[in-house]
């Protein structure tokens, strides 16, 4: 059996479970809409489980974000298990956080980074998500819902999506520092980020910042153009190589954004960089072409460039003496603040059936992580277990979501298992206080 | 009202439909978003300020934006003046069947059937340093080292943009040319006149409003873009647009507004300039 079939199988299966919960899923329904009925005042009348499912025919749920976090086949696969219409739609980060504040009606599921949730919560755009409606809640990774996991805090140099995670009341439009029963956001989908290099070019093991910045790489380095994000890679190379100490990567003062682009102008004129680049697929392109041999780059795109043969190694840059680290991102979903009525209800069908698994399954396969793991392990196999998330050589040939064979049997994961990378980030993707003052040196770094 | 005048708003009222839903009233919000300040959240407050235009104008950086994008939009220009010229010439002049000449010309217009984009992609895994023409390069012993400069570069800027926007000067050039009386090139050869004279004194003062549209259509392309020099500098170099992008990216709406005032002021300027030296109005109805 292919490892199509078996997802097929899986997916089949899904369904099948879920018709025959179909009658206490209405029922279930049926209840929250009366109490969201309620809240309201005015809906009281709707909800009879039999005109439910006629109902919900018509519901279509609008789920905006990034291409790498809204996959079209994830929605797919939730329309057909959940019998309403989901719509996919894929935007950059600055063009999506500017859709969410300038026309939130237009978006139903807005997927937010942490730092686009705390603005999305400031500019009172979403509304905040019952977390006891959340089935799977208790299940999420302490990370997420507590700042810790197995006894080790969660950094918060940037954003962390716990920072960002709770409002004190569902209509807040300030974070609130510690557990309440209203999220801003649920997490959906996270991951390290790190430094992609050619083995057999670099000739050593990377395991710190400092490489990418290395005066041997002149001409065949590459950094991340997002300044939010692109000024903090800069900034865990510049500290590697004790140019610097941070006080908060994640929110610099002035001198520390000036230095570090400064810094950055320097090297951009001595040549160190072939280019920067935006998009998933101009950094496979920059290092499949040949054109560098290290840069900052994604889980996935280094798989990507694997899979046409090309030698590439995810570099594990573990926390150590204080330094490197790799920088985390969390995209969860946010509730427009329209949402009402049965759409509301919809909704959180939509994020209950998202952290059920089969969502967890289809992006471990790529190298992305759930908050969820427990789901995760139902939609994955033992073997894609071991790999994706423990670490461990691949018992057999390891295949990518679309079934496409990506690692062979033996094979290791780069940076080792699930918890050895995270419990190894050391900065969350953010938003600076000093962002206007930042993007004016970033462009700096760009012109000059 | 006369019937006259009525008849007159009746004339210009199509065009009226389209600027002012698409242009004036967008261009208003862009102005009035430019005099106010931002809460940082992405939220304008209801002030009057000129801060962010003496952000705008007291700044190196724009100096140092307008300089690379002025850079850019001269050799476009340059390059596709040159290209589109010739050709236009040669499909007028050269080409005698005038059947031939409109499918020639048909022709010319193939590669647009595709998207900007595409057209640009297209042009990376030609320049690269494993692309083919650095293959065929080393391959021939030309070169031995793969020539950086190719792609990620504003060599590579610069051919992209000549690519996609030749066909601008192409057809308005082609256009203004097709209209001089062939006899009058005759009867200045029949007189003496030298090949070179014919195209100085002739052809060129003839073709000047084709020469002139091209040019508007160019230069405000040019500078209102930002993708194909991010995409073709790899990132190597910003322009005016790509620099407010990234403020819009971080919510600063009020200073990327002021920004593309000055930007749509700049272009005014430069095209009226342009229509200043050619009468574009007279030259057509000519």
């Amino acid at each position: 059996m292919s490892e199509a079939d078996k997802a097929d199988c899986k997916a089949s299966s899904v369904k099948r479970s879920t018709e025959k919960k179909g009658l206490s899923r209405r029922s279930l329904l049926k209840a929250s809409a009366a109490v969201a009925g309620t809240a309201i005042g005015s809906d009281v009348v709707r909800g009879f489980p039999t005109i439910w499912a006629q109902e919900i025919k018509d519901i279509e749920l609008r789920h905006v974000g990034v291409s790498y976090s809204v996959v079209k086949a994830i929605g797919d696969q939730a329309a057909k298990d959940l019998g309403f219409k989901v719509t996919m739609q894929n935007l950059d980060t600055s063009a999506a956080i500017n859709r969410f504040i300038s026309q939130p009606d237009s978006v139903d599921i807005a997927d937010l980074e942490g730092w686009q949730a705390k603005l999305a919560a400031k500019r009172s755009v979403i509304q905040g998500i019952e977390v006891k409606k959340i089935k799977e809640f208790d299940n999420i990774l302490p990370i997420f819902t507590k700042g810790e996991i197995d006894g080790h805090k969660i950094p918060r140099q940037g954003i962390s999506p716990y920072e960002a995670m709770y409002i004190a009341k569902p209509n807040a439009t300030d974070l609130h520092d510690g557990v309440t029963e209203w999220a801003t956001f649920l997490p959906q989908v996270y991951n390290a980020d790190s430094i992609g290099y050619r083995p057999d070019l670099v000739g050593h093991e990377v395991t710190e910042w400092k490489d990418l910045i290395d005066p041997k790489f002149k001409g065949k380095a590459a950094i991340l153009d997002v300044p939010a994000i692109g000024i903090m890679d800069a900034a865990l190379c510049f500290e590697s190589a004790g140019l610097i100490k941070y006080g908060n990567k994640g929110n610099m003062t002035k001198q520390e954004i000036d230095f570090t682009c400064e810094k950055l102008i320097e090297l951009k004129k001595a040549g160190q960089f072939r280019a920067t680049w935006t998009t998933f697929d101009q950094s496979v392109q920059l290092m499949a072409a040949g054109e560098v041999v290290i840069q900052s780059m994604w889980s996935p795109a280094v798989a990507a460039v694997r899979v046409k043969e090309i030698p590439c190694v995810y570099a594990p840059v573990n926390v150590k003496n204080g330094k490197e680290g790799y920088r985390g991102w969390c995209n969860g979903m946010g509730l427009m603040k329209h949402l009402s009525g049965k759409k509301l209800d919809a909704a959180y069908e939509y994020l209950n059936w998202y952290l059920s698994g089969w969502q967890a399954g289809f992006v471990g396969r790529y190298g992305y992580y759930s908050p969820v793991p427990s789901t995760a392990k139902k939609f994955l196999t033992a073997a894609e277990w071991d790999f994706w998330y423990d670490g461990k050589p691949a018992p057999s040939v390891i295949n990518d979501p679309y079934g496409v064979p990506m690692e062979k049997a033996g094979t290791k994961r780069d940076g080792g298992s699930f918890l050895d990378r995270v419990k190894n980030i050391s900065c969350w993707n953010t938003l600076m206080d000093e962002a206007a003052y930042m993007n004016k040196r970033w462009n700096d770094f760009k012109v000059a | 009202m006369s019937r006259q005048s009525w008849v007159a708003w009746l004339y210009v009222t199509p065009l009226m439909l389209v600027l002012v839903p698409f242009f004036l009233i967008p261009i208003l919000v862009v102005l009035v978003a430019s005099v106010l300040e931002t809460d940082g959240f992405g939220g304008l407050i209801p002030t009057f300020t000129l801060a962010n235009y003496v952000g705008v104008l007291t700044s190196a950086q724009t100096f140092h934006l307008y300089a690379a994008t002025l850079k850019f939009t001269a050799l476009t220009w340059f390059f596709t003046l040159v290209i589109g010229f010739l050709v236009a010439y040669f499909l007028v002049f050269h080409v005698k069947n005038q059947l031939l000449a409109i499918s020639l010309f048909l022709i010319c217009t193939v590669p647009f059937w595709t998207s900007n984009i595409i057209r640009m992609i297209s042009w990376i895994p030609l320049l690269g340093k494993e692309g083919l023409v650095n293959s065929a390069l080393l391959g021939t012993g030309i070169i031995r080292e793969p020539l950086e400069v190719l792609l990620y570069s504003s060599v590579a800027v610069v051919i992209a943009y000549v690519h996609q926007l030749t066909i601008f000067m192409v057809v308005p050039i082609f256009n203004s040319m097709a209209r001089i009386d062939k006899r009058v090139v005759e009867a200045a050869l029949d007189s003496g006149a030298s090949r070179l004279d014919v195209m100085r004194l002739i052809i060129i003062p003839m073709s000047k409003s084709g020469i002139a549209l091209g040019s508007i259509f160019v230069v405000s392309i040019v500078m209102g873009d930002f993708f194909v020099v991010k995409v073709m500098s790899g990132g190597g170099s910003a322009s005016v647009v790509s620099a407010f992008y990234e403020n819009v990216g971080v919510l600063q709406y009020p200073i990327a507004a002021a920004s593309a005032v000055l930007l749509t002021v700049i272009l005014i300027v430069v095209i009226s300039l342009i229509l200043r030296a050619v009468d574009i109005r007279r030259e057509i109805t000519q």
